[in-house]
């Protein structure tokens, strides 16, 4: 609580002692009037004075002004209690918005504390504190135990665990060794690391979370920019309505003024927006700051909105649903054991560095000994021919084998197939693959439980392995061996076959796949953790390798989307309600009050809640609307 | 150019919403934003004539909200 709230609050206190006061004393007539002013400009000293100075400016529809004007009508109509209860009521209700505003912008900002204070220099051995805006690429920093990472670089020296979670939401943390890349904003665990920085702070990944969740509040969802358009409406309109109400029955119909009166003021009273303008974005912004605090970023509240009403969502294969890594994952060996097939395959390979002679090294216990090795050949696109140990050796796929005469058994393997023959003896293969994302199965029921209509895969591979993990991960549609532009084509495809409402979600790891991330309606790039060209060239950019986050984003964009429903309604419902009972003169001055500032803060509290995204307490409560009430 | 800057006082949601429309209007704006939330005005506009832009666009402010002062 600020000092302007304290001193609020203090000033509605004797205010409403006064009052209190006012409404006991057996006085009459002028002398209650000035009575009924003490309170009144303590209470309300500064609306007054506020509704001057805008109206010098011009400013006719201000909140204050129409405030002044709707309890000066009280006074006039004599009812001196109303008109000091007004005010009291209006500073109460704006006192307890700002409170409540700057306690969601708070806590919104404590997501967002990534961002790092200082790095450490080494200099003649003491270490020194700069901006880590000054410190430049190809420096070595030093990050003490339990310190956050100030910049993104490559570890030079030193091991640790490296809590990600500020920019992940994986609790887990990481182990780095030297050589390993790390991301600023980070939290070092109980090592000493010293790290090489690669990128300058203003590039770093932190900076460039930090810029995209400050100007994802500028991206307008569709409600937004709808409460945007109708507060500019509502003010004057019910100003208007007034204004009729005030003049017209009594001079033409013989109304009495003070009735009247009475119910043009209570629609001056609830003639603010405040409810709407400040909720629905709180709503958004919220639920932005919850998404990004499980490692989802969200640009904009219109890419939220669209993601709520995900159909179809097409996954790019490699380094999306794959982890784009390729292992051995299948040996099978005719005469010798299978870890002896590997081994001598990886032998005969040794001399090469095609990715696949680096995976079948991978899957040695040992480094093999290259000494035994001689006569290498090798043959672009087939393999290789050795001599080891005095045998011929021949390692690679089934055309060598061909050539070699080598008769190879028919299979239907998806992968890359690797054989192996010594002495024109078929000795069996070896299966490299890519291999799929643990959660990437997980994934694909998450996303159908909740509502998307089809989920289909893209890739440049061949036929039978995407035929083949899409079957394993239990996906509607595939299409293989693509090039760039046909993944293009076939996302412009699918969007002519969703429904008008439906969005299309395109889900890639943000390398080369630019054009096909602005042709979907909502672009999703993984791995932004370390990587700034996914983070720019996507929507919504998932900070770690989790394609299962895709249907928790989705989830977080629905709660979003209803909290900010439920406010439009609510606020709407109940001031149309209040003015129609108010041009009826069926409501009184309390319930204006109510309508006004009461609404307000109720809808702020109900947006806050879109901050307690995806953990699990805010998952009961999505299930459990009862407890969300008791919250408050 | 674009330039953050930040809004001291900015009380009104209100008067936020009718900042930025009012802000936009202003000839060589390309684009303005007013954060209540963030409690900040992005303002994207012609650079030879920024920093004109920016005194008018304060001027907007203070007529709309006279306790709202420009950090610059």
């Amino acid at each position: 609580m600020n000092q302007k709230q304290k001193k609020t609050i203090l000033r509605v206190c004797v205010g409403a002692v006064l009052l209190a006061a006012l409404i006991f004393l057996p006085v009459r007539g002028i002398q209650r009037l000035l009575l009924a002013l003490v309170p009144y400009l303590i209470v309300g000293g500064d609306v007054l004075w506020k509704a001057a100075r805008n109206l010098a400016h011009g400013q006719v529809f201000d909140e204050n002004f129409l405030m002044c004007v709707a309890t000066v009508g009280a006074f006039w109509i004599g009812e001196y209690p109303e008109a000091v209860a007004v005010m009291l009521f209006y500073q109460v209700g704006e006192l307890f918005q700002s409170y409540a505003v700057g306690r969601s912008r708070k806590s919104i900002s404590s997501l967002m504390e990534i961002r790092p204070d200082y790095a450490n220099l080494e200099e003649n051995g003491k270490l020194r504190r700069v901006d880590p805006e000054d410190v430049p690429v190809g420096e070595i920093i030093t990050v003490l135990p339990g310190e956050k990472i100030p910049l993104d670089g490559v570890v030079t020296k030193g091991s640790s665990g490296v809590n990600t979670s500020a920019l992940t939401g994986e609790s887990l943390p990481r182990d780095v060794v030297p050589g390993d890349e790390v991301a600023g904003g980070c939290v070092n665990g109980s090592g000493l690391l010293q790290i090489r920085v690669s990128r300058p702070f203003e590039e770093s990944t932190v900076s460039k979370i930090l810029e995209l969740v400050e100007n994802s509040s500028a991206k307008k969802a569709k409600a937004e920019a709808f409460i945007t358009r109708f507060a500019r409406y509502y003010t004057p309109v019910v100003v208007i309505g007034a204004l009729f109400l005030a003049l017209i029955p009594p001079l033409f119909f013989h109304g009495m003024w003070s009735d009247w009166v009475r119910r043009a003021s209570i629609f001056l009273v609830i003639s603010c927006p405040c409810a709407l303008v400040i909720s629905v974005p709180l709503s958004f912004f919220g639920g932005i700051g919850g998404a990004s605090r499980r490692g989802i970023l969200v640009k904009g509240g219109n890419y939220l909105e669209a993601l709520a009403k995900a159909e179809i969502v097409v996954f790019d294969k490699t380094g999306t649903l794959t982890k784009g890594t390729f292992r051995v994952t299948e040996v099978h060996s005719e005469r010798m054991s299978e870890q002896d097939l590997v081994q001598l395959a990886a032998l005969a390979e040794s001399y090469s560095e095609h990715p696949i002679s680096r995976s079948l090294r991978e899957a040695c216990a040992k480094e093999p000994d290259r000494s035994a090795v001689s006569g290498v050949s090798e043959i672009a696109g087939r393999g290789v021919r050795v001599h080891i140990n005095g045998k011929s050796v021949r390692v690679g796929n089934a055309k060598l084998m061909q050539d070699d005469g080598v008769s190879v058994p028919e299979s239907e393997l998806t992968g890359t197939i690797v054989h192996v023959a010594v002495d024109g003896a078929y000795q069996g293969y070896i299966v490299i693959s890519d291999e799929l994302r643990e959660d990437a199965a997980q994934a694909m029921r998450e996303l159908r439980s909740v509502g998307v209509r089809s989920t289909v895969m893209l890739t440049g591979d061949s036929k039978a392995v995407g035929e083949n993990v899409a079957a394993r991960l239990g996906m509607d549609e595939v299409h293989a061996e693509l090039l760039p532009d046909g993944k293009v084509q076939q996302v412009e495809r699918l969007m002519k076959r969703k429904s008008s409402g439906g969005k299309l979600v395109f889900v890639g790891d943000g390398v080369n796949d630019a054009p096909v991330l602005s042709r979907a309606d909502i672009g999703i790039a993984m791995g932004g953790l370390g990587s700034d060209a996914a983070i720019e060239a996507a929507d919504i950019v998932l900070m770690d390798d989790q394609p299962r986050k895709i249907a928790q984003a989705v989830r977080i964009a629905r709660r979003t989307l209803r909290i900010a429903r439920q406010n439009i309604v609510f606020a709407l419902g109940v001031k149309l309600l209040v003015l129609l009972l108010g041009a009826f003169g069926m409501a009184n001055m309390w319930e204006a009050v109510f309508a006004d500032v009461g609404v307000s803060v109720l809808a702020i509290l109900n947006a806050s809640r879109a901050l307690k995204q995806g953990t699990d307490k805010a998952r009961e409560t999505e299930e459990n609307p009862a407890m969300a009430r008791e919250e408050f | 150019m674009k330039k953050k800057i930040r809004l001291i006082d900015l009380d009104c949601a209100a008067c936020a919403a009718k900042m930025e429309h009012a802000i936009q209007k202003i000839p060589g704006v390309n684009h303005a934003a007013v954060s209540f939330l963030t409690q900040k005005l992005t303002l994207d506009a012609e650079d030879s004539r920024f920093d004109e832009i920016l005194k008018q666009a304060e001027n907007v402010c203070k007529k709309i909200e006279p306790d709202c002062k420009l950090d610059l």
